[in-house]
């Protein structure tokens, strides 16, 4: 039977890559290969995953030095010499092995005011939104991100600036400074308008290069640049 | 960096761009023609153009320089966003003072 040697990070913040020899199938994600290790060789190892499918973004880890989705990466895509090496998500606080706490970076959806802000009430009719509107495309561009992390990662503006909202949570914002029923756009701007905003953004692109799902958070801040500074000219960014 | 920094950032950054160009062409202007110093000053002292033109790039020099400043010493070292500002804004007047100081040997009559 053919192996591959699979290097896996265990402990905390402290910790150091341990060796397993994990069976080389011809049809194998990288997810496969970390339950095989945790089902097989060593019980106590830690990671997270859910849907298995590539909709529910829990299973983002660092795979021989990139940021993926695991459940859908393919170990022949990414195998070198026979060894794989997967460690959990950069910039976040690891709890244990391949699991890091995703905490600050929902936090931050929170600070850049990603939530759905009504403008109507259940008793007044549903407002109608024409797919061709150009809000609306805009939105649709940004609107499929499964909250992986994988952005967040691979973004160097959040290694070097602590306080960066970074590519997840601004494209959220974007979506959301799109939609049309929303009424939270005054405060919404003022947040991503603030320091450790859109503008902190230095457009390197990494954000859009790693996104499983080929979204562009970087043209989503880009739109935030634009409509934050349109309102700033126009003194409507509030305080 | 938040929108009011950006703002004053491109601004002086769109500023810059035609003043260098320009700059740069005096230069060559200057050395292919073969002007010396009391030719040029005998052109800047007293000229409102020059001393417009240079007093502008000046202080659109030290907007700029010292936002970036700021921006490098808060991504790149352990100086808090207050401290990066106050380095900053004395790096911007120094090179205001600088700046001024050149173009009124060059520009005053």
């Amino acid at each position: 039977m053919k192996t591959m040697e699979v290097s896996l990070w265990r402990g905390r913040a402290q910790g150091r890559y341990q060796n397993y020899e994990v069976p080389l199938r011809e049809n194998q994600t990288v997810l496969d290969v970390v339950t095989y290790v945790a089902r097989h060789l060593d019980p106590t190892l830690s990671y997270r995953f859910s849907c298995r499918v590539g909709m529910c973004g829990s299973c983002a880890m660092t795979v021989n030095g990139r940021p993926r989705w695991t459940c859908r990466t393919h170990v022949a895509k990414v195998i070198r010499r026979g060894r794989i090496e997967i460690g959990p998500l950069e910039n976040l606080p690891v709890i244990k092995d391949l699991a890091t706490d995703m905490q600050p970076f929902f936090d931050k959806w929170q600070q850049a005011k990603g939530a759905f802000v009504p403008s109507r009430t259940r008793d007044d009719p549903i407002e109608e939104i024409a797919p061709s509107g150009a809000a609306r495309m805009a939105a649709d561009a940004a609107i499929e991100c499964i909250n992986c992390g994988i952005c967040y990662a691979a973004c160097d503006t959040v290694r070097w600036n602590a306080g960066y909202l970074g590519p997840a949570a601004l494209n959220r914002a974007w979506s959301l400074v799109n939609d049309e029923r929303d009424a939270g756009n005054p405060a919404r701007l003022a947040a991503v308008a603030a320091s450790g905003g859109c503008h902190a953004c230095h457009s390197h692109q990494s954000c859009q290069e790693h996104c499983p799902l080929a979204l562009n958070p970087t043209a989503s801040i880009a739109g935030l640049k634009r409509r934050t500074m349109q309102a700033y000219l126009r003194g409507e960014l509030e305080e | 960096m938040n929108v009011r920094l950006y703002f004053w950032q491109r601004l002086t950054a769109a500023l810059m761009a035609p003043l260098v160009l320009v700059h740069v062409a005096v230069i060559f202007y200057a050395t292919r023609n073969g002007m010396s110093a009391a030719d040029i000053l005998g052109r800047t002292r007293g000229s409102v153009v020059w001393a417009s033109f240079y007093g502008s790039f000046v202080a659109a020099v030290a907007i700029h320089a010292a936002i970036g400043v700021r921006n490098v010493l808060v991504e790149w070292s352990p100086i808090n966003e207050r401290h990066a500002g106050i380095f900053a804004t004395v790096f911007g007047c120094c090179l205001l003072v600088l700046g001024l100081r050149a173009v009124a040997a060059v520009a005053l009559p």
